[in-house]
């Protein structure tokens, strides 16, 4: 006799187990420990800080350990648990301006001041794979430069904005407080903080693809990488019972400012106008496609005609999201029997109609005959 | 890591903390007083999609993180929880959000509709009435019932203030032209106290009829899409339809296999791969109270009723088996 | 003035005044004034860029002017300004006192349900909850409009171009309103396809008595519809008045070169 399936609680206890297991797979091969994930698998790190919406790079690694590695799965642990730290208030803003730049680079000047700072780059290597590498025992050291890179390198924004050929970027309400996605939900039209704060936390694949998309025509928005700078900028809080400032921390962020043509409308002359990207870490390739986006987003604002995926808001802003859209793809593997009994019924039901009124007309010609 | 887990929200509800190191019910309590502001707007125009500040939780989206928080929100330590997915208590998802409760909030747990106080559910609603001091909370994938003719928020949210539903009427036209019937077998819209029009989350819509004026607080929680909606004790639920067209649901030739039960949600089980197969009960703790009191089914086995003397259809006296004539939503 | 009027003029139906639309520094139309009076068809000629389908859209809702007033005879509440009342009373108007018949019947069709569907619509958008009520109308509408009623249940992209006109129209028509608003409604067909057509307008506009804005650069169009006309340039309004008067006799410079550029209807 048919006995109900069950035991679902200890089969996921189970699965559990032997998922742990595979976590550390052959228990011969040393365990890897946080400090080399963080330290040799950093962009790894830096991306699941950028996509988890949280700068740290310890809670980074363990997610990423615990992950076996799925960065997806890693920015989801990082969100879970940010998702539970108490809010104390809004840093200030931070200053790109005043970043110890190890990068910066513009594709809009050949010299400008503060001069292109190269850093750190996979641009110029040949990917060729490195068997040196394989055998493992390499200390590579860069030398140290004769001079030190100059401070307070001026932005080609500025140095544009100084002919008054680019749009000065101002927010709208520079006293509202700052939208929070993550205790809101999201309201449309949006503005651009949030839609920002959305593309920042955005899935870096989708971002690039969007931002390719526009790059081919579908939203064409003719950009220049004006500029794209990498390194380490203070973090400042003003606590309620000081009511000054505090420098609290350093962080590295990258920021990317791309320049686009604009025509003019009836209120603007004709001048340059930007799209903006800025992540956590060394997410070069995360913050040209969020200021990519950014720019196609500003359709609206610019009276620009919106026919391509990139410019439409609701569809960027809501299927960014690689932990929403992972959970909600992946919840098709939950039982949906009851729904697809329901659609069983329906299917017989309908060939049911279907064969009575085949045999009907049947009856019907075999009577005319 | 002890450190991770432990932060300094540890403060509130100390006492009824269970041993994990998170608030009581996992969410902090401005939260919690967040998400049942939201509940009471809810409440206070049924049917109407309330946008709240969802959390990330520690499960996937998609998987009841909607309904999660709403019963996070609404249950303290005196209360007892339920849990269904499909009907039943011992699906995995059913399992792991008891489970989440019984180790954050500390609170008890039940498999018997009667004694739960408070019962999560995905997909179904149980067979046994539910009372007043019941709360019900669905977890939601889609809340918007309009999506799927109009993909834009904005529109949509239009529509819902403009009572603008033409739209929705016209798919099921097209139904009726076609198949000549409405084919919408789940997560079948309806009209709540006559004014908005909702999504009844992917229940059969067999299920339908017992929204109707339910003396139990019907919540609903969308935690991707951010949403929570209700239907507050005894309020007007229809299902959409035709006046020459009218809402039916689900019939079965068969009873339950294991309970006899002619009157309940039947799931379809595949004995073999030569198209055997036998229904029992999706409800189980329906099924199991029936075959505690004594009903049995003829385990699908036809000729073993016959044997035994069961009758088909082994209902108890009074039960009404689901017929064919429209459901209890069109009085 | 004593004497008792043998006949009192109807209230204008819709009132336009010193209406004028600009798209940033560009004159969209500037300064329209008219009157539409119960069952009169208005024409507005004029080539492409002379302000003529702004003036459409301005006056049928869908588009804000920057100044000027539209005023429409409700039912119920008399002479109210279209961009005064709510977005809400705005949309029932549109979708049951009012009609508009688009240029590409994509715009004007729900083209992902079928031809009854979208006759019908209508009637469920205002409460209609009678599939045997909804599908006679359908069936009724699509005979009015003599499309095939056998292709009730298929796609409007399975019909011609000027069938999916006819659809459009039986969809505006179903719910028996007063004022339609047509906006190039003939163009991209072929000649015989559009004197048919043209020609079941008519029939339609005089038997259900609705008044009509239409705006064609095709002055045979108008010739045959309207009753009177108003020839548009540059955004501005050069001439109006009787149709007759204004072809026959045409005043303006522009409605002479327009009128002896093309071929007697």
């Amino acid at each position: 006799m048919y006995v109900a399936v069950k035991g679902g609680e200890k089969a996921i206890a189970n699965s559990q187990k032997l998922l742990a297991e595979e976590r550390r797979g052959n228990p011969k091969v040393p365990e890897l420990s946080l400090d080399q994930i963080r330290e040799q698998m950093s962009l790894a790190v830096d991306r699941v800080m950028t996509e988890g919406s949280l700068y740290d790079p310890e809670l980074a690694a363990l997610a990423i350990k615990q992950a076996r590695g799925d960065l997806q799965e890693a920015i989801f642990l990082l969100r879970a648990y940010r998702t539970t730290l108490p809010r104390f208030g809004d840093g200030e803003p931070i200053d790109t301006a005043e970043m110890n730049v190890r990068r910066r680079i513009s594709a809009t000047y050949k010299d400008l001041p503060g001069g292109q700072v190269l850093g750190p780059s996979f641009d110029y290597t040949h990917r060729l794979l490195d068997f040196a590498l394989a055998a493992g025992d390499n200390r590579p050291a860069a030398e140290i430069a004769e001079a030190p890179v100059e401070g307070g390198m001026p932005r080609v924004t500025e140095i544009l904005n100084y002919e008054g050929l680019i749009e000065t970027e101002q927010p709208d309400h520079p006293n509202a407080p700052v939208v929070d996605l993550t205790r809101n939900s999201p309201r449309y039209p949006a503005e651009r903080a949030a839609r920002l704060q959305n593309l920042a936390r955005g899935d870096e694949g989708f971002l690039l693809a969007l931002g390719y998309s526009t790059q081919r025509g579908y939203g064409n928005n003719h950009p220049f990488a004006g500029e794209i700078r990498m390194g380490e900028v203070a973090v400042e809080f003003a606590p309620e019972e000081l009511g000054f400032p505090i420098e609290i921390g350093e962080i590295t962020v990258t920021e990317c400012q791309m320049i686009n043509q604009f025509k003019g409308s009836a209120t603007q002359p004709p001048q340059f106008t930007q799209g903006y990207g800025l992540t956590f870490g060394h997410c070069e390739r995360k913050a040209m496609s969020m200021a990519l986006v950014d720019r196609a987003l500003r359709a609206r604002e610019f009276d620009e005609h919106i026919d391509a995926p990139a410019q439409d808001e609701e569809f960027v802003m809501a299927h960014s999201d690689n932990v929403e859209a992972s959970g909600f793809v992946q919840h098709l593997k939950l039982p949906h029997y009851v729904d697809f009994q329901a659609e069983l019924v329906t299917v017989r039901a309908l060939r049911k109609a279907f064969e009575q009124r085949a045999e009907d007309s049947d009856t019907v010609s075999d009577a005319a005959e | 890591m002890a450190d991770v887990i432990d932060h300094p929200s540890r403060t509130a509800a100390a006492e009824t903390r269970a041993a994990t190191g998170y608030n009581f019910a996992y969410l902090d309590e401005q939260t919690k007083r967040m998400i049942r502001r939201a509940i009471l707007k809810g409440v206070a125009v049924p049917g109407y999609q309330v946008p709240f500040g969802s959390r990330e939780m520690p499960l996937p989206y998609g998987w009841g993180t909607g309904g999660i928080q709403v019963t996070a929100a609404v249950i303290g330590p005196d209360d007892t929880l339920k849990v269904i997915d499909q009907g039943a208590d011992d699906t995995t998802n059913a399992v792991n959000i008891r489970s989440f409760f019984a180790k954050t909030a500390g609170v008890a747990t039940t498999e018997k509709t009667v004694e739960a106080s408070v019962i999560q559910t995905r997909h179904r609603i149980p067979e046994t009435p539910l009372s007043e001091d019941q709360i019900l909370v669905y977890q939601v994938p889609i809340p918007e019932p309009l999506r799927w003719l109009e993909p834009r928020e904005t529109e949509t949210r239009k529509m819902h203030a403009l009572e603008e539903y033409g739209a929705m009427h016209v798919s099921l036209y097209e139904d009726i032209a076609k198949y000549g019937r409405i084919t919408k077998s789940y997560n079948y819209p309806v009209k709540v106290n006559g004014r908005y029009v909702m999504s009844p989350s992917p229940i059969p819509k067999f299920d339908n009829p017992k929204m109707d004026r339910m003396p139990a607080l019907q919540l609903f929680g969308a935690g991707r899409e951010k949403r929570i909606y209700a239907v507050p004790p005894y309020t007007r639920v229809k299902s959409l339809d035709f006046e020459d067209h009218p809402f039916t649901i689900e019939t079965w030739d068969q009873c339950c296999a294991l309970c006899g039960a002619g009157d309940s949600y039947l799931d379809e089980v595949v004995t073999d791969d030569k198209g055997g197969k036998m229904y029992v009960c999706s409800d189980s703790d329906y099924c199991e109270q029936r075959r505690e009191a004594g009903h049995v089914g003829d385990g699908g086995d036809p000729a073993y009723a016959a044997r035994n003397q069961i009758p088909a259809g082994d209902a108890p006296a009074g039960d009404e088996p689901a017929g064919d004539e429209p459901a209890g939503d069109k009085q | 003035m004593t004497a008792a009027p043998a006949f009192r003029m109807p209230d204008p139906l819709l009132q336009v005044r010193g209406l004028t639309h600009r798209y940033g520094p560009h004159i969209g139309c500037r300064d329209v004034s008219f009157d539409l009076y119960p069952g009169e068809v208005l024409g507005i000629v004029g080539e492409s860029g002379s302000g003529k389908t702004t003036l459409l859209k301005c006056v049928s809702g869908q588009m804000e002017p920057t100044e000027g007033s539209v005023e429409y005879e409700t039912r119920d509440a008399g002479l109210i300004d279209l961009f005064r009342m709510s977005e809400a009373r705005r949309r029932l108007l549109m979708r049951t006192d009012w009609g508009i018949v688009y240029q590409n019947p994509r715009d004007g069709l729900r083209m992902r349900v079928s031809a009854g569907a979208n006759v019908g619509e209508r009637l469920m958008a205002i409460g209609d909850r009678h599939y045997g009520h909804i599908r006679s109308e359908a069936v009724d509408w699509l005979e009015r409009v003599e499309m095939d009623i056998g292709r009730i249940d298929d796609m409007p992209h399975t019909f011609s171009g000027g069938m999916q006109q006819r659809l459009q129209i039986a969809r505006n028509l179903v719910t028996k309103p007063r004022l339609v608003f047509m906006d190039e409604p003939t163009s991209g067909l072929d000649v015989s396809v559009q004197a048919r057509l043209l020609d079941l307008v008519r029939g339609l506009v005089r038997t259900l008595g609705i008044a009509c804005v239409i705006v064609t650069h095709d002055l045979g169009v108008v010739r045959l519809l309207s009753h009177r006309l108003m020839v548009m340039k540059g955004g501005n309004v050069v001439e109006s008045g009787l149709t007759d008067q204004v072809l026959d006799d045409p005043q303006h410079p522009y409605t002479q070169l327009l009128v002896s550029s093309i071929l007697p209807v």
